[in-house]
């Protein structure tokens, strides 16, 4: 069994806009029998977190292409994108690059 | 296990790089995308030592990411340019009023000159005027042609031999791809152009020196650097179209990285048949501003305004203009015709 594990998510570059536009979340995820990585994570946030249009966030298992994602500060395509496992405390930034500039 | 940068390997990489798939440091990341900016302008020539150079300044974060890269290479390599920022404000409540607050400050961050020029005092109108007029429907044809308008005027107000604006490699991509589902050959051969000499009196030259930055880079850049700017959608302008285009771009490069720059040089290789009739570009008769008809967009959209017949600049009505540049009146089916606002 996976302990819970707080993250802090967030939300900046317009993809707030789908968050009530709000940036900033501490959550928590529940325990389950799998650790947490990204792909699940993804899951819980079209679950528990998005308020509208979940397709111009999610495309099927990831983010929509255009979303810029950062863990812990870092690109994460180089930590293993979807099969990275999140650790308590992790920081995941999810920046939108489709709104105008 | 961390990845070390590609670069200095010594540091933990911090991103990797859609041109170039390098996993670099952010250190190594600021340097190289400075670099490839300063590349872009010494080997175009974009600027010339003395020159006042406008710095479209929106708020957002291309032009913020830009007027921090000019200043700081204009220090770095004296390019010997007077820097100022330049911004319009349309007038839109809640949007405009927002991200000029972030153009203000960037201007105390900065320390560059701020001229800010408004719809207002330019045409008269607000866009929250003019969308009271004539709808949601076509009031981004309104925004965009007084913008392009208002950054020149501004740019003369304060005698400035150059305007740099934000457009980087995706925003050009996009542009092209609409260009081609338009069939507008004469946008597509200037859309891909790193600079335009002056096109004629009242029109100044534009360049873009981030052309070759992808969008990913220049989110970094600001987010790495924390760069103060403003990303919320205009209240009025979903503009669906350019959306669509982006949206397929990023599926493409999902799928192929290299898209962004394969449809750049697809615009920049296309060449046009000889015979291909171009618009000749002549001036407008009311105002002087760059034209290819006898009068300009913006003093036909702005005559509709001003008459309460919305609908005059929006589609063709070509005959129409003429009646109105010899001041002739309208029939009464003219008017209902483009008084009719479709919501
Ligand atoms: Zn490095
Ligand atoms: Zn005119």
């Amino acid at each position: 069994m996976a302990a819970p594990i707080a993250l802090h998510l967030e939300f900046g570059g317009g993809a707030e806009l789908l968050f009530g536009g709000v940036k900033d979340h501490q959550v928590t995820l529940p325990s389950q029998s799998q650790p947490w990585d990204m792909k699940r994570l993804l899951v819980w946030i079209r679950a528990n977190m998005l308020k509208e249009r979940p397709e111009l966030f999610v495309q099927g298992h990831t983010v929509r292409p255009g979303i810029l994602v950062l863990i812990n500060d870092a690109d994460w395509e180089l930590m293993g994108e979807l099969t990275y496992e999140l650790q308590d405390q992790d920081n995941v930034v999810f920046i939108s690059t489709l709104h105008g500039g | 296990m961390p990845i070390i940068c590609s670069s200095c390997e010594q540091k933990r990489a911090m991103l990797k790089r859609p041109k170039t798939g390098h996993s670099l440091c952010k250190e190594c990341f600021f340097s190289a995308f400075e670099e490839e900016v300063h590349q872009t302008i010494v080997s175009a020539r974009l600027f010339n030592s003395g020159e006042t150079v406008g710095i479209g300044a929106s708020g957002g974060k291309d032009s913020t990411v830009l007027a921090h890269v000019m200043k700081v290479l204009n220090q770095r390599y004296d390019y010997g340019l007077n820097l100022l920022l330049l911004s319009v404000d349309e007038g839109i409540t809640g949007y405009r009023d927002d991200s000029l607050e972030t153009v203000k400050r960037n201007q105390q961050q900065y320390d560059l000159p701020l001229k800010i020029v408004s719809y207002e005092e330019l045409y008269g109108w607000t866009m929250d005027a003019i969308v009271k007029q004539v709808g949601l429907k076509n009031n981004c044809t309104f925004c965009g042609v007084f913008r392009r308008q208002a950054l020149d005027r501004g740019a003369l107000m304060l005698k400035v031999d150059k305007i740099c604006t934000g457009h980087n490699a995706d925003d050009i991509a996009e542009t092209v791809l609409m260009n081609v589902l338009r069939g507008d050959i004469a946008r597509l051969r200037r859309c891909t152009a790193i600079s335009t000499a002056s096109e004629g009196e009242g029109v100044v030259p534009r360049c873009k020196p981030l052309k070759y930055a992808y969008e990913k880079e220049i989110v970094l850049y600001a987010y790495f650097k924390k760069l103060d700017y403003f990303s919320t959608e205009c209240i009025y302008s979903p503009n669906a179209y350019r959306g669509y285009a982006r949206a397929f771009l990023k599926d493409l490069e999902a799928v192929r990285p290299s898209a962004i720059i394969d449809v750049i040089h697809s615009g920049e290789n296309l060449s046009v048949r000889e015979g291909v009739r171009m618009p000749v570009q002549g001036n407008c008769t009311r105002c002087g501003y760059i034209s290819s008809q006898a009068l300009c967009k913006s003093c036909v959209l702005l005559e509709g305004l001003n008459r309460g017949l919305p609908r005059l600049g929006i589609g063709k009505h070509n005959r129409l203009r003429g009646k109105i540049l010899a001041q002739e009146p309208l029939t009464q089916e003219e008017e209902r015709k483009l008084k009719a606002v479709d919501f």
